[in-house]
């Protein structure tokens, strides 16, 4: 199936391509598959049930990476898609996803998904997912990604997730469970406007021993949209756990941080973070003493926040 | 170049009055503002950048009236400012500040640097650094300096740049002074308690109490600081004068 201008818009903002990628990849559009690619060490295989895809990456693989984007330019299309990661041993990947509404009609788009991550021993991943809706039509933009990670011994796992705007309603659900020396790292950057709500939770069962996980939450909510954080780090087994939300106030938008940690184990060492207000006056202060309007001090602030 | 008419200003809260009556005209190369702590020093400059609105009072700038502008036309029109505090930004970057301060959104690494290099820096050590909590107080302040710098305003004004840096660069101040002159030809305006920077003014600016106590040089100011400097008989001597 060909793509059209504005699915290829809608791929360069979630999967930062301009073109169809290198190795292994899987584009779905509008509910079907536009594309697909495998390698000698990445398969990627539909599920019989049709409701998603397996993407098998074999033990030792290295230096490959799997783009799997998402893109929905007509009005009025629901989604539920399953996918799952299956990161062979001692394999070093970097995985691409993201989803792109764009919706310009009356009806609801939405995208719901649930990614399960299967880490094997001592493998590293990057996960980047990008989430982003544009269009001007009156039909909400919805986007309810779940993602359930498991990490084995020695595993590694870096998950960078983004949505700058245009999705007005999202329930972000992520859990992970964590076997000895496992080690997940988590960058969330969150930025909702207009009457928007984002709803983010963690939970994280740190099991193993010398586990270590960090979840940072960066986030500026602008105008009435709303946000809700909330995180558990459990610490069952001797570990560590850092979990923090840093976020920026605006206009009349209204942001809740419940950062939550638990020690299971006496020797669990865990602490968490929460910091929510306005730009600081001194900083708009200092930017205009440098001959940038208010606004375009402001801009400047909110960008390099979420950067 | 500046010009300060009757400038007052009362303080929102509480209703102190801070400066009182302000007169002043400002062409030399180096103005130093002098005066023990709560005398207003900071207080004038912040007015000067228009952080601060007198309550009362004319701000002329090159002849023209700028009392009603903002901070950003006044820093289009050629005034910089150097905080006493320097601010700190999450994720924005050492190069991003300078980019901004410079005004060219196409700024070179290699310029960037140099602006760092003057303030003593290693450039490459700090040029893609953020400007947050992880960066001391002595390198935020060598920074924000730089920054100034490569804003190349007519008037450049410094608060208490000496504060927080270590004696080695203090030394190398002066000379960045001196250099900013001679690119600039502009005006540079000093808040120090310093006498070595007070020893490079062409003209000193002794404040006390919110008032003006003195202007003149060197030589003029100097006396009357001592004076002013042991501060309740400096308000002796002042009520005795005012009968």
């Amino acid at each position: 199936m060909a793509m059209d201008a504005i699915q290829l818009n809608l791929l360069k903002e979630v999967a930062g391509l301009e073109k169809i990628p290198k190795g292994a990849y899987n584009i779905r559009a509008n509910g079907e598959s536009a594309g697909r690619n495998t390698t000698a060490n990445i398969d990627i295989v539909s599920k019989e049930d049709g409701t998603g895809i397996d993407i098998i990456i074999k033990p030792g693989t290295k230096n490959e990476s799997v783009h799997i984007p998402v893109v929905i330019s007509e009005s009025g299309i629901t989604e539920f898609v399953y996918n799952d990661f299956f990161i062979g041993e001692d394999a070093d990947v970097v995985i691409i996803a993201g989803c792109g509404i764009h919706n310009c009609g009356a009806d609801l788009s939405k995208h719901d998904g649930i990614h399960t991550f299967h880490v094997g021993k001592n493998a590293k991943i990057k996960y980047v997912e990008k989430h982003y809706g544009d269009g001007d039509g009156t039909g909400g933009r919805v986007m309810n990604p779940k993602t359930v990670i498991n990490i084995a011994e020695g595993g590694y796992m870096e998950m960078e997730t983004t949505q700058i705007k245009g999705i007005d309603s999202t329930d972000r659900v992520t859990t992970a469970v964590l076997d000895d020396k496992a080690t997940l790292i988590v960058t969330e950057k969150l930025m909702t406007h207009g009457e928007q709500y984002a709803k983010t939770d963690f939970v994280i069962e740190m099991n193993g021993l010398d586990c270590s996980a960090h979840v940072v939450s960066r986030s500026i909510a602008k105008d009435k949209s709303k946000q809700l954080f909330t995180s558990n780090v459990k610490g069952n087994n001797r570990c560590n756990g850092h979990t923090e939300c840093d976020a920026i106030v605006m206009g009349d938008a209204v942001v809740a941080a419940i950062p939550q940690i638990e020690a299971n184990n006496v020797e669990a060492s865990l602490i968490h973070e929460a910091a929510i207000g306005k730009i600081a006056g001194e900083q708009l202060i200092k930017l205009m003493t440098l001959g940038l309007t208010e606004a375009e001090a402001e801009e400047h602030i909110v960008n390099g926040f979420l950067k | 170049m500046l010009e300060l008419k009757n400038i007052c200003y009362t303080a929102e809260e509480g209703g102190k009055e801070i400066l009182k009556d302000i007169n002043l005209n400002i062409n030399e190369r180096f103005i130093a503002i002098t005066g023990p702590n709560g005398s207003g020093k900071s207080t004038l400059a912040k007015i000067i950048a228009g952080i601060v609105t007198p309550t009362s009072g004319q701000i002329l700038f090159n002849g023209e009236d700028i009392t009603e502008l903002s901070i950003t036309e006044r820093a289009k029109k050629g005034i910089s400012f150097a905080f006493q505090q320097p601010v700190r930004f999450k994720g924005i970057t050492v190069r991003d500040l300078i980019t901004i301060a410079s005004g060219n959104s196409k700024l070179s690494v290699a310029a960037a640097c140099e602006y760092l290099s003057e303030v003593g820096l290693c450039a490459k050590d700090y040029i893609n650094r953020e400007v947050n909590a992880s960066l001391s107080g002595g390198e935020l302040k060598r920074i924000e300096i730089a920054t100034v710098l490569a804003r190349e305003a007519q008037l450049t004004i410094f608060d208490e740049p000496e504060a927080g840096i270590d004696l080695w660069s203090f030394n190398n101040i002066i000379s960045v002074f001196e250099n900013l002159y001679e690119k600039i030809q502009g005006s540079i305006m000093i808040i120090s308690h310093q006498e070595r920077i007070l020893n490079i003014a062409d003209k000193i600016i002794l404040l006390s109490g919110g008032q003006l106590k003195k202007v003149g040089t060197k030589e003029e100011v100097l006396p009357e600081l001592l004076y002013v400097a042991s501060g309740c008989k400096a308000t002796e001597k002042n009520t005795e004068e005012d009968k």
